[in-house]
């Protein structure tokens, strides 16, 4: 009888357990099912057509919802801070990988993983601050509040994945590899250069990846310093408005469940989308790491 | 010869300029948010409400919301994380599914904040009808940080050497035993560490909270789950882009407090990490 009931309950905590286990999958579904669902009404009343081609943001005066410019202003921004990014992040990882002494190491790599933890409302802020004004005395612009604000400090809060995720791939390379080039004259640099990026090319492209999904993804700093105008344009030195920025600052105004609530649910789904295949690809990236 | 060797030294020069930079950016920002907002901090700054359309008086209020939405947040994902953990680690079978698991968790993390925004006003604020609450913002920020809570602790249950597992059953402990009193005691304090840096990342986030709890001023203190908070990263934005001209020490100081309140967090993780790793290598 014990016994019995000793099965039954571990049944139950097995069940019960399974069931927190499969969280990550339900969560995943809800959002992009509460996603199409609350963008339903736009997408019924509003020509998708003219929302993927329209090149006019005004949900209010005109009721127009083109997509165009936001998606363009998302991605001059990412394409911005992944310029300033790139460098940076990848030439840190290399020198804390490969040349920095050890003990060395071990205090650059928590200062980095600090930079991680500093919420994104602070780094708008320092930006509001210190780069806005900067932009606007070096460019001699009536405005700082740009593109390019945006980029810059968006490219550092996208260092700590860079960094950690390259310096990754180039511990694991394996040491045979620097031995066998250095055993053939190479110098130092030239195996690194050589040998050891190469070998670890998967893991850096990965880590740009998913640098590229935080940035993409970034809400607050760029509300705070690309100035919030839906606009084309095709210049850093511009403002522009992206996708986040305009989710965050226009829910508050927007009637719930109205035409224009729903338009935002839709870009939301667009992002959720990005987003989503970018880290897919990350993904495919990683997995090919461990292949040595 | 000669050349190749002035080549090497040109790039180790250029990559430690570029370190270097980095480094000067997380102390420039640090040692400047302190030396900036340090001279507004006092007792009424942290004990007041915002006064004269928060030109004047404190953050308190925020400071409160903030820390009900850690509560609330801790509530929420740490028995769902830990038990999600133990399901990947100790009973699923390594197979396709698995795999599907994995992948929706390392999908889940990059899942940007603001449509964790978007979800929470759709799901919790109107389809469930918690209205704009402490019980919807948490929930919403609970999900966001369950990722770095199952991770960190099916790291932690990964360390627990199977010669412990396999003594406890021998010993006529059922597996849900063996787990709740062998393994999860050992893996403590990798569990605490994911907890505390999910938290410290929760603590500092202002997307998912502008729709589903935070309120840009309250007269009192919440009563209920049901009621809206201030919160600190929020009556940051407000602060800095919200209302026109106020004080640049309420500011600062905003900033600071909201800044020392995450890096509690995540440098408390850092060391239990640092410290759990230390005595590792002893045992090792």
């Amino acid at each position: 009888m014990k016994s019995k009931f000793r099965k039954f309950k571990s049944f139950l905590i097995t069940k019960f357990i399974s069931l927190n286990g499969v969280i990550s999958i339900v969560v995943l579904t809800l959002i992009l099912v509460f996603l199409i669902y609350n963008s339903l009404k736009f997408f019924t009343e509003y020509p998708v057509f003219d929302f993927l081609t329209g090149t006019k943001w005004s949900p209010t005066s005109t009721e127009k919802f083109g997509l165009v410019p936001l998606f363009l202003g998302s991605l001059l921004v990412t394409v911005g801070a992944i310029l300033i990014a790139l460098p940076l992040g990848v030439g840190a990882a290399i020198y804390i990988g490969e040349l920095a002494p050890k003990v060395l190491r071990e205090i650059l790599k928590p200062i980095i993983e600090v930079l991680a933890t500093i919420p994104s409302v602070v780094i708008g802020f320092i930006g509001l601050q210190l780069i806005v004004p900067a932009i606007k005395n070096i460019f001699k612009l009536p405005i700082g509040l740009t593109a390019l604000a945006g980029s810059i400090m968006l490219a550092f809060m996208s260092l700590p994945t860079i960094i950690s995720i390259s310096e990754d791939a180039i511990n694991a390379v394996p040491t045979k590899f620097r031995h066998a080039s250095l055993a053939l004259g190479a110098t130092k640099w030239e195996t690194t250069y050589k040998v050891v990026i190469p070998a670890a090319s998967s893991g850096i492209v990965a880590s740009i990846m998913l640098g590229l999904g935080r940035i993409v993804g970034e809400t607050m700093t760029v509300l705070m310093l690309t100035g919030n105008s839906p606009r084309i344009v095709f210049s850093l030195l511009q403002p522009v408005r992206t996708i986040t920025a305009t989710i965050a600052a226009e829910m508050g105004e927007a009637v719930n469940g109205g035409l224009h609530y729903s338009a935002l649910f839709a870009i939301g789904l667009v992002l959720f989308l990005i987003t989503f295949l970018i880290n897919l690809t990350a993904d495919k990236f990683i997995s090919r790491i461990k292949n040595f | 010869m000669k050349k190749r060797y002035a080549t090497q030294k040109f790039y180790y020069v250029l990559l430690l300029i570029i370190t270097l930079i980095v480094v000067a950016f997380v102390f420039g920002i640090i040692f400047y948010l302190v030396f900036k907002g340090a001279k507004a901090i006092s007792w009424n700054f942290i004990f007041k409400f915002p006064e004269n359309g928060m030109r004047e008086g404190g953050i308190f209020p925020a400071i409160t919301g903030t820390l009900y939405l850690i509560i609330g947040t801790i509530l929420f994902a740490l028995p769902i994380g830990i038990l999600s953990a133990i399901y990947i680690n100790e009973y699923s079978a390594k197979n396709k599914f698995s795999r599907i698991v994995r992948l929706s968790i390392i999908n889940m993390s990059g899942v940007p904040s603001i449509v964790y925004g978007l979800f929470g006003l759709g799901f919790f604020v109107m389809f469930l009808k918690f209205g704009k609450s402490i019980l919807a913002g948490s929930l919403t920020l609970a999900l966001m940080v369950l990722p770095v809570i199952i991770t960190s602790t099916e790291e932690a249950l990964k360390a627990v050497p199977d010669t412990l597992r396999h003594a406890s059953l021998a010993l006529g402990a059922s597996k849900w035993q063996t787990v709740l009193k062998v393994v999860l005691p050992q893996a403590l304090p990798g569990i605490i560490t994911g907890l505390v840096i999910g938290i410290g990342r929760a603590a500092g986030e202002t997307a998912p909270i502008i729709f589903t709890v935070a309120a840009f001023s309250q007269p009192d203190l919440p009563r209920s789950v049901f009621d809206q908070v201030m919160a600190l990263p929020y009556h940051l934005y407000v602060l800095a882009t919200q209302i026109t001209n106020p004080p640049q020490d309420i500011q600062w100081g905003t900033a600071l407090v909201l800044l020392i309140i995450v890096l509690i967090f995540s440098v408390t993780g850092s060391i239990i990490r640092v410290r759990q790793r230390l005595r590792k290598r002893e045992l090792s």
